[in-house]
């Protein structure tokens, strides 16, 4: 669906992005997590032709972008750094004006475009006060109402949960879902890691303007091949699995070995008190973070 | 993209409050003249309120006299300045080209607007300044010539009340051109900023620097090349027979800004990154 490649942007001597290579596939939900100012939005905004690349190449739904842009973009529904709309208008009207600014779409089914768009965002019951009375979080549903009209096939979201209530969260979490198992490809921007982790199928992550991870969710948090081991007689463990213990922090040791379940039983056989034993998982939140330094807004 | 474009101007509350300002000013002469009968002398004051006394049908000129120094070319300014900029701040920019409009058309759209509103107001300010007139001083003929029904043009001789609409509407007109060039200048400036109030601006510098130098005898070198040098033509309309010569220098030159400011904004919108 996207892929690019040795994307840069340059701002003066200020390199925003830096050779990135994006791959994101068809069906694909796709996580693109880094800190504030490390160049996601850069990126996003390259990728729908908002912002020209300095240098690379990018393709989306197999056509150049920049060059081929009018002919993607009917395909895909984007919210790019929060909602814009006319504050002096009904979100209805809106959504209208901008299912008649683009092109295609006929005239007499717009209404049922609009309403079904709203109805999916949970907006489906609002009246026709004007924009500028609504609260954010119902602003940044109609973002999402507006990127979804005209069923696009890849949507390509920055921050859409922002200023929404966890109950409002979890709604557009299962409408994504819903959308993905439909077949909709998902590019989804945040530096929300729980978001990316409970919504995503494949993680970026971005620093510095550079794509520093790129990788499927389920090998991210595949097993280490060390186990986890919190024992009372941690002396005692690490006299018997003498070399083995990587880590030893009190009564919590951590173990190189293939076979978690034979480990358990050589040291029940030892007669060692084992108060729990597990494979070690790395969390999406340590795998980002020993990848990542300190966002650009904190100068160093 | 033009029809949705003059359908949210037409929604636009601004309009019809700027609209309302426009056709304001000269109602309230209007009502200040009729009830004091006190007009200016002639030569004094805007152009033809001196001799709307007598005849209401004269009144559009005088309206358009008055809102052609300032009011009109604000109102047009800050328009023009709103097109491209107003939506970069409101942040409907970014998802009018992800629809996508491409961004000539979308350009293409804002000055098909921008004229729609040139038109609209100065038709307004016509309209409702004739009515006006019509109800302050009546439709007397000012001077009866041999029994016809005659407005004294500014050449002395008379003119019939066909005549004088006639001109009334290419004076209307050449206006609205005029308005086009400051329009057009706010238009390329709104593309090169977020911010519609500067570009608004920048369009009055334009504007005032265009004014001062035009008043200049030491600028006498620039003077026809300034933007508003060729604006007071629109009274060569109620010369008898009509003076065509500033009138034509005034439209070819109207059109030469319009032409470059477009190009420049085209230019500059076409290759920039949308940031907003």
């Amino acid at each position: 669906m996207i892929v690019t490649r040795g994307l840069t942007k340059r701002y003066g001597r200020v390199t925003a992005v830096d050779a990135v290579a994006l791959r994101v596939g068809e069906g694909d939900r796709y996580g693109l997590l880094g800190p504030n100012g490390s160049g996601k939005t850069t990126l996003v905004r390259m990728l729908l032709g908002l912002v020209y690349a300095t240098s690379g190449e990018i393709e989306v739904l197999g056509e150049p972008v920049p060059r081929r842009v009018l002919r993607v973009l009917p395909h895909v529904g984007a919210l790019v750094e929060g909602p814009g709309a006319y504050g002096h208008l009904s979100g209805r009207a809106n959504l209208s004006y901008l299912d008649a600014a683009g092109p295609g779409g006929s005239r007499r089914g717009r209404r049922a475009r609009v309403n079904e768009a709203l109805e999916r965002v949970g907006l489906g019951g609002v009246d026709n006060r004007p924009v500028r009375t609504y609260s954010l979080g119902m602003r940044q549903r109609l973002g999402l109402a507006a990127a979804l009209l005209r069923a696009p096939r890849l949507l390509v979201l920055d921050e859409p949960t922002n200023g929404l209530d966890p109950q409002g969260i979890r709604e557009i979490r299962d409408l994504l879902t819903a959308l993905n198992a439909a077949g909709t490809t998902i590019l989804l921007c945040s530096h929300l890691l729980t978001e990316v982790e409970e919504l995503c199928s494949h993680v970026g992550v971005m620093d510095g303007g550079r794509l520093v991870l790129q990788q499927r969710m389920d090998e991210i948090r595949s097993p280490t091949g060390r186990t986890e081991i919190r024992t009372p007689d941690a002396d005692r463990v690490r006299a018997l699995l003498d070399g083995q213990v990587e880590v030893a922090d009190g009564d919590r040791l951590l173990v190189r070995t293939p076979d978690p379940a034979e480990l358990n039983a050589r040291l029940v056989r030892a007669g060692a008190r084992i108060a729990e034993l597990r494979p070690e998982r790395r969390t999406l939140e340590q795998v980002v973070l020993a990848v990542s330094g300190p966002g650009s807004d904190r100068p160093a | 993209m033009i029809a949705t474009e003059l359908r949210t101007m037409v929604r636009r509350p601004r309009t019809w409050v700027s609209l309302a300002l426009l056709c304001g000013l000269p109602a309230v002469v209007a009502a200040f003249l009729a009830v004091t009968g006190a007009a200016p002398a002639p030569g004094q004051g805007p152009a033809f309120l001196a001799a709307v006394l007598s005849n209401g049908t004269l009144y559009p000129a005088a309206a358009l006299a008055m809102d052609l120094p300032l009011f009109l070319p604000v109102s047009v300014a800050v328009v023009g300045g709103d097109a491209v900029a107003g939506e970069a701040a409101a942040g409907t920019l970014r998802y009018l080209l992800l629809r996508p409009v491409g961004r000539t058309r979308l350009l293409v759209a804002k000055m098909a607007a921008l004229t729609a509103y040139v038109l609209l107001a100065v038709v307004a300010i016509a309209v409702t300044s004739y009515a006006a007139g019509a109800a302050a001083f009546g439709t007397a003929p000012a001077t009866a010539i041999a029994g016809r029904d005659l407005v004294t043009s500014v050449s002395g001789t008379g003119l019939t009340t066909p005549e004088l609409l006639l001109r009334i509407g290419a004076a209307m007109l050449y206006i609205g051109v005029c308005m086009l060039g400051v329009g057009a200048i706010a238009l390329a400036l709104s593309t090169f900023t977020d911010a519609p109030l500067g570009a608004a601006l920048g369009a009055l510098a334009a504007l005032v620097t265009s004014q001062v130098l035009v008043t200049l005898d030491a600028a006498a070198a620039v003077h026809p090349y300034l933007l508003t040098r060729y604006w007071l033509a629109w009274i060569d309309f109620f010369r008898d027979p009509v003076l065509w010569h500033d009138i034509q220098r005034g439209v070819a030159l109207q059109l030469v800004y319009v032409t470059v400011a477009l190009v420049l904004a085209w230019a500059n919108f076409a290759t920039r990154d949308i940031t907003s």
